[in-house]
């Protein structure tokens, strides 16, 4: 039918692994945001959530490394981490294949996505899962941008996925909601770890809720990579929520960089 | 320079149970299917999780490699910082060096 709800939100594993090290006033917030999202997609009334993740190693690897990947299956597993390092129970999660087929057929007119029928979920779909969709009872469709392993796909073609993704959302009977889920600045996993380019944040945040499609394409990586660094990538993820939700505005409703979670924790939602 | 294959063994490792199996059993004799240079294979086998990370291990392998290896967060972050120390910069892959200035 199309889609009825799309935001975006972080993933950073020390969000649920790491939270004992943040205050609880702080975290409250945090979790009072993700809430808010969780109660805004169930008003929504959707059928399914379509991820789109940045996953680290997995499930795809430099043997054969798809820039665009579309599950497909009727359910998932997660997380594929260490559940006591993650704080997230192991789960299985539902999906609907056959929806994801219906999706993939569309987005595959105009960007040429690969599919998985088998699909391990990392902390990049399992932390938002686990506060937006906490009894795992609504279908997932995950979708992953590769984010990690260079060369990456343009971040004009991110945006490109978003628009094909709306375009295969708008085609099915099915009432789908759409989150991106990625970090913005930030230095994971690396002796930076922690270290966050606020302003840098705050301005692509601003573009983010204009949906000003200019300014959100005029990254280049190298940029990205100096003042945002190699996890500044995943702002493919916001780019392609933004194109799926083109010529609506969006709104920021939680923004806070906490250095433990590594990220500036960000929830963050467009009109539809 | 076989980076490819310590991320290879790292990725199944922390991926495919089976794997992990083996790595209990008989680390050698798994170890012997990813072809390595001698300082590369020295840096898994220890580990060392520093020259790992110099020799351009993606972060997102190696921080589930050093939880398997039990080193505790904090020590992972340390053992990072202690490799550049030692080894210098990084030598390949994803990151260049980023600084080291943040201590979390």
């Amino acid at each position: 039918m199309s889609l009825v709800f799309a935001g975006a939100c972080s993933h950073a594993p020390g969000i649920t692994g790491r939270a004992d090290r943040v205050g609880r006033d702080r975290l409250a917030r945090l979790h009072a945001a993700f809430e808010r999202m969780r109660r805004a997609i169930e008003a929504a009334e959707p059928d399914a959530l379509l991820v789109v993740g940045a996953e680290h190693f997995a499930n795809f690897f430099m043997d054969n490394m798809p820039a665009y990947c579309i599950g497909m299956a009727d359910g998932y597993e997660g997380p594929i981490e260490d559940p006591d390092w993650l704080a997230i129970p192991r789960a299985a999660i539902p999906g609907d294949a056959d929806l994801s087929r219906r999706l993939i057929a569309e987005v595959l007119e105009e960007v040429d996505v690969s599919y998985a029928e088998e699909w391990k979920f990392d902390h990049g779909i399992m932390v938002p899962l686990h506060f937006l969709t906490p009894a795992y009872d609504l279908p997932v469709v995950p979708a992953n941008i590769n984010c990690q392993g260079p060369p990456l796909t343009p971040v004009h073609r991110a945006w490109a996925f978003g628009r094909a993704l709306r375009r295969a959302c708008d085609a099915v009977p099915e009432r789908i909601a759409m989150i991106g889920t990625g970090g913005i600045s930030h230095w994971p996993a690396t002796p930076d770890s922690g270290k966050i380019n606020e302003a840098w944040d705050r301005a692509f945040l601003d573009r983010f809720a204009a949906n000003d499609r200019d300014a959100l394409l005029s990254y280049s990586d190298t940029d990205t990579y100096r003042e945002a660094g190699q996890g500044g990538f995943e702002i493919r993820t916001f780019i392609a929520v933004a194109g799926a939700a083109y010529g609506a505005r969006g709104e920021i409703w939680h923004y806070d960089p906490i250095p433990d979670f590594a990220v500036g924790c960000t929830v963050a939602v467009m009109a539809t | 320079m076989s980076l490819y294959q310590v991320q290879k063994l790292i990725y199944r490792l922390n991926r495919d149970p089976h794997t992990r199996q083996r790595y209990e059993d008989d680390f050698e004799a798994l170890l012997e299917e990813y072809p390595m240079t001698a300082e590369e294979s020295r840096a898994v086998r220890e580990p060392d999780i520093g020259l790992l990370y110099v020799l351009g291990v993606n972060g997102q392998l190696l921080m589930h490699y050093a939880a398997l290896r039990g080193y505790p967060w904090n020590d992972y972050l340390e053992a990072m910082r202690e490799g550049v120390r030692r080894h210098g910069p990084v030598r390949a892959g994803l990151y260049a060096m980023v600084g080291g200035e943040a201590d979390r």
